[in-house]
């Protein structure tokens, strides 16, 4: 049974198209994550479900009640969705204490006295901010702010939470805390949870799916974690989700070349898996892919050594292009240093090819 | 990607599954009350100029405008504007200058003397100035007269040099405030990096500071200019008697000799679009120049720029500034206060001549005046709610529902903001004497209402727009989406959080409304005497004393509720 379903959505500002056919159910219980560069039209969803603004086509169903549909003009209003939104700003109202702000979605629906206190303090339990009742807004720091924010989302609804960018605008520390409070917390309560965000690592960090969009607002891949990592659906999601490397490369004679000005690099004697021939592509790969190695004929000169604590990073240049490659502390155990001016071999392992791109192989 | 977030809203009504939501019957309301207020008096002006009632007649238009007395009082109008918003604007960058940038002692006391002049009404300052340097008796032109054994008196105010050294020390002021506040947020890095280049102090004062808040000084000079244009307080109050004849004066002149007669008022309203001309133009300029030199330089945060060091000439510029500052502002107070003890005007300023019965003339018994502070009175509260309400629902309609046309509302809201008093008048007279529906307001209190609804709105319209504007959307969304209907997350989070803006702006109409002469001079019938006006008959029948007694108790009225005002806002600044 789908908790959320997205049939067929868009929007549209003027001429411009934010979300483009936009189909999506999303399962009871579960966390689903709506990630993708800024302005694809996360933002444009979340309003929408919340019931902030019509899309221009498709319908929207909520716990499979209909709540908009744009042929059935059927539009259900914000405060009958009985949804928890926490807002990217967080939307804390300056001018309520912490208390008055967490028991405001339960008095508008009207829950005897005694049940919202029960209530309220259920949710700053969950949110870990008993003792706060009192205080106002201003006097708290953003993370506090942020747990206000959600603990509403809790007495709002207690199936639904959408959280809109909820933790952009913390510090690193905070973040990755709160994303473990946000876990433990669906955990606790089985809440349905769609996390929209345009940080990839969180996303895949935190969610059991996790839905890929373009900046035109296109689903690109739905999946989860181990999928986008392991099986990236196209050149976008690769490059989205981590650091990447583009070679071009050419298949001549059976044999496989990076293509840097002469074809004289060869990396591959027999076709690579997922090589595709015929038209001009490019090889992705990760820096933690490439590895040194002596043997191989493709060789790079490095241009520069960094050490980051857990793992050394390198460019190395090959041809007229620079490689980005990263050696983790385990294989550097091997006693071999890499200085930079040091002439290499590379291998590459795991590597996918996608079409190149207008202008990125000169003929 | 920023359009993508510019919301399409014009349809949150349509949302809730009704036709006619909360926002559609607020826009339709704004856009037939703007219409009714503001551009009902204005084509009535334009209509009644060009049309005599059978057909177009532009030939009566360019009788009026020819008349020698009229040219006279364009070519007054214009001069008066003109030199005393340059000296004004010399003096107000100056004391602009020294009180925030300079280390000169004692700034407390002269900013508290800057804000004696805003409580105090023009004509209530001319009067002063009439007082002590009238041609005929003024109390300092005696005193002088008797000091150095003159034989005629050494100043006389009632000339155009008069109204404009009047108007240079009334408006200087308004120049100050602009700069100064512009002055303590520019960034002081600006200039320090001047320093460190090798600049010398005065370089830098010519080559940044001067250029850089050249925006806040015209927009300064041109409130002067506009208000000056259209100021019929000062000119009344000194030169009508010796003839001396502005627009807004000569309007006036041209409504109460006409006596009900329509050509005469429609003459006048052929002076009033000659001063809208001159207004537009004023205003046209001004947007050119302000276009040419648009800097950002003032930073949201609050620092603390270098003082200058003045060394040698700090007392001396301490002692000049005090004795012009208590000289142009607190003299004109002490001698309304003065006058009004006397027991009869042109008596020496000696105790055996101090009386209370100006007070209790006017206070006790006397109906006209009496009445006149109710009038008032119940203008300022009544004009100041209507005023906030109208402009919390505009700024709301404007900037949140976002309908098509919010641009127009807009420019209707402050038109009048930059139409002159006076014009505003006969707009109403024409509009409300019976022309549109049969509705006829004249000589009642209602008119001059509706006259200070139109003139004041733009004050509500900007405090809480701009109020508002800092309300994020998310705000009241996130009301909605906890289970408010629109109406109650109107009640339960904007308007709370607008609130401390809401009630500055209902001041911002009220003490305005309190002391206005202009408009209420044109409308007041039998029984509806404004203070203003009641001041003025006072003082034209040659009750002096009473007059200037009447002028305390305004202005004592005025301070007190300014005081309100402060107190009110201090405890809010937090939030």
């Amino acid at each position: 049974m789908a908790k959320i379903k997205f049939d067929h959505v868009t929007v549209k500002y003027g001429n411009h198209t934010v979300v483009k056919d936009f189909s999506l159910e999303v399962k009871e219980g579960e966390i689903l994550g709506i990630v993708g560069p800024s302005g694809c039209g996360k933002t444009s969803l979340v309003r929408s479900l919340g019931g902030f603004l019509n899309p221009d086509e498709g319908d929207i169903y909520i716990s499979d009640n209909l709540v908009y549909s744009k042929k059935k003009r059927i539009n259900r209003s914000p405060e009958t969705r009985r949804l928890g939104i926490v807002f990217q700003d967080y939307a804390i109202w300056p001018h309520l204490s912490v208390y008055d702000n967490v028991a405001y979605p339960l008095k508008k629906r009207k829950t005897p006295k005694a049940e919202i206190d029960k209530l309220v303090r259920q949710a700053l339990e969950q949110v870990r901010m008993t003792g706060y009742e009192k205080h106002m807004p201003a006097q708290l720091s953003g993370g506090q702010q942020q747990r206000v924010a959600i603990a509403r989302a809790l007495t709002s609804s207690n199936d639904i939470i959408i959280m809109d960018e909820p933790i952009t605008n913390l510090d690193a520390k905070l973040r990755e805390g709160m994303l473990d409070e946000i876990r433990v917390l669906q955990q606790n309560l089985h809440t349905t949870i769609i996390y929209i965000t345009h940080d990839q690592e969180a996303a895949l960090q935190l969610c059991d799916r996790v839905v890929i969009m373009e900046p035109n607002g296109n689903i690109c891949q739905i999946g989860t974690d181990e999928d986008i990592i392991e099986r990236p659906a196209n050149r976008f999601v690769f490059k989205f989700i981590g650091v990447s490397n583009f070679i071009p490369v050419v298949e001549e004679k059976g044999k496989y070349y990076v293509y840097q000005a002469k074809k004289e690099l060869c990396y591959a004697e027999k076709k690579p898996k997922g090589f595709i021939s015929g038209k001009p592509s490019v090889m992705g790969i990760r820096p933690m892919d490439i590895v040194f190695d002596d043997e191989s004929p493709v060789k790079g000169v490095i241009t520069q050594a960094v050490f980051l604590g857990t793992l050394f990073n390198y460019f190395v240049k090959i041809g007229g292009a620079e490689l980005r490659v990263q050696r983790s502390m385990l294989d550097s155990l091997d006693g071999r240093e890499y200085k930079e001016g040091e002439t290499v071999g590379l291998r590459f392992l795991n590597e996918k090819y996608y079409d190149a791109e207008e202008g990125e192989v000169r003929k | 990607m920023s359009m993508s977030f510019t919301r399409k809203n014009s349809d949150l009504a349509r949302m809730d599954g009704k036709k006619f939501g909360l926002d559609q019957i607020m826009t339709v309301l704004c856009f037939l009350i703007l219409t009714t207020v503001v551009i009902l008096p204005v084509v009535m002006i334009i209509y009644n100029t060009f049309w005599d009632g059978t057909k177009i007649d532009l030939e009566m238009f360019g009788r009026v405008i020819f008349r020698e007395e009229n040219l006279t009082a364009m070519k007054n109008t214009v001069i008066i504007a003109v030199i005393s918003t340059i000296f004004a604007t010399i003096i107000g960058v100056f004391f602009a200058w020294l009180l925030g940038r300079s280390d000169i002692p004692m700034k407390g006391l002269m900013r508290w003397l800057f804000s004696i002049p805003f409580m105090i009404p023009p004509f209530l300052a001319a009067m002063a100035w009439d007082m002590m340097f009238s041609g005929r008796g003024g109390y300092v032109n005696r005193f002088l007269m008797s000091i150095f054994n003159l034989k005629s008196a050494p100043f006389n105010i009632n000339t155009l040099a008069g109204i404009i050294v009047i108007e240079v020390v009334y408006y200087f002021p308004f120049v100050y405030m602009q700069v100064v506040s512009a002055l303590e947020r520019m960034d002081p890095t600006l200039e320090e990096s001047a320093r460190i280049a090798g600049a010398k102090q005065w370089y830098v004062i010519r080559t940044v500071t001067l250029p850089l808040t050249i925006p806040a000084i015209s927009s300064g000079t041109l409130l002067v200019l506009i208000t000056s244009l259209s100021n019929y307080g000062i000119p009344r109050m000194v030169g009508s008697s010796k003839n001396i004849f502005t627009l807004p004066t000569k309007i006036v002149d041209l409504v109460n000799r006409a006596g009900g007669d329509f050509q005469g008022i429609r003459e006048a309203t052929a002076l009033s679009v000659v001063l809208v001309i001159v207004v537009s133009i004023a205003l046209f300029v001004q947007r050119k120049l302000l276009k040419a030199g648009r800097y950002d330089i003032i930073k949201g945060k609050s620092m603390r720029p270098t003082l200058i060091k003045l060394r040698a000439a700090k007392y001396p510029l301490l002692i000049v500034s005090l004795v012009f500052l208590t000289l142009v502002v607190l003299a004109p107070l002490v001698i309304i206060v003065l006058v009004s003890l006397l027991r009869a005007y042109g008596l020496p300023f000696a105790w055996e001549n101090f009386t209370l019965a100006n007070y209790t003339k006017i206070l006790v018994n006397n109906k006209a005046v009496t009445d006149s502070i109710q009038n008032s009175l119940f203008l300022g509260f009544s004009s100041g709610f209507v005023c906030l309400f109208l402009g919390v629902m505009l700024s709301y309609v404007i900037y949140k529902v976002k309908p098509k046309g919010s641009g127009i509302l807009e420019t209707l809201a402050v038109l009048p903001y930059s139409l002159p008093g006076t014009v505003m008048a006969i707009g109403c007279i024409l509009a409300w004497s019976g022309a549109v529906f049969g509705i006829t307001l004249y000589n009642s209190i209602w008119i001059i209402m509706v006259a200070y609804i139109a003139r004041y709105l733009s004050y509500t319209l900007k405090s809480c727009s701009a109020s508002l504007q800092q309300v994020h959307v998310s705000l009241e969304d996130a009301s909605r989406a906890c289970g408010a209907t629109h109406m109650e997350s109107l009640a339960d989070v904007t308007l709370p959080l607008i609130k401390p803006a809401m009630i500055s702006s209902f001041f911002m109409v009220f003490l305005p409304a309190m002391r206005e002469l202009t408009t209420s001079v044109l409308l007041y019938g039998p029984n509806s005497r404004t203070l203003g006006v009641a001041i003025q008959n006072l003082r034209d029948n040659g009750y002096m004393t009473q007059a200037a007694a009447l002028s305390v108790v305004a202005i004592i009225i005025i301070m007190v509720c300014n005081g309100v005002v402060k107190f009110i806002t201090r405890d809010r600044k937090g939030v």
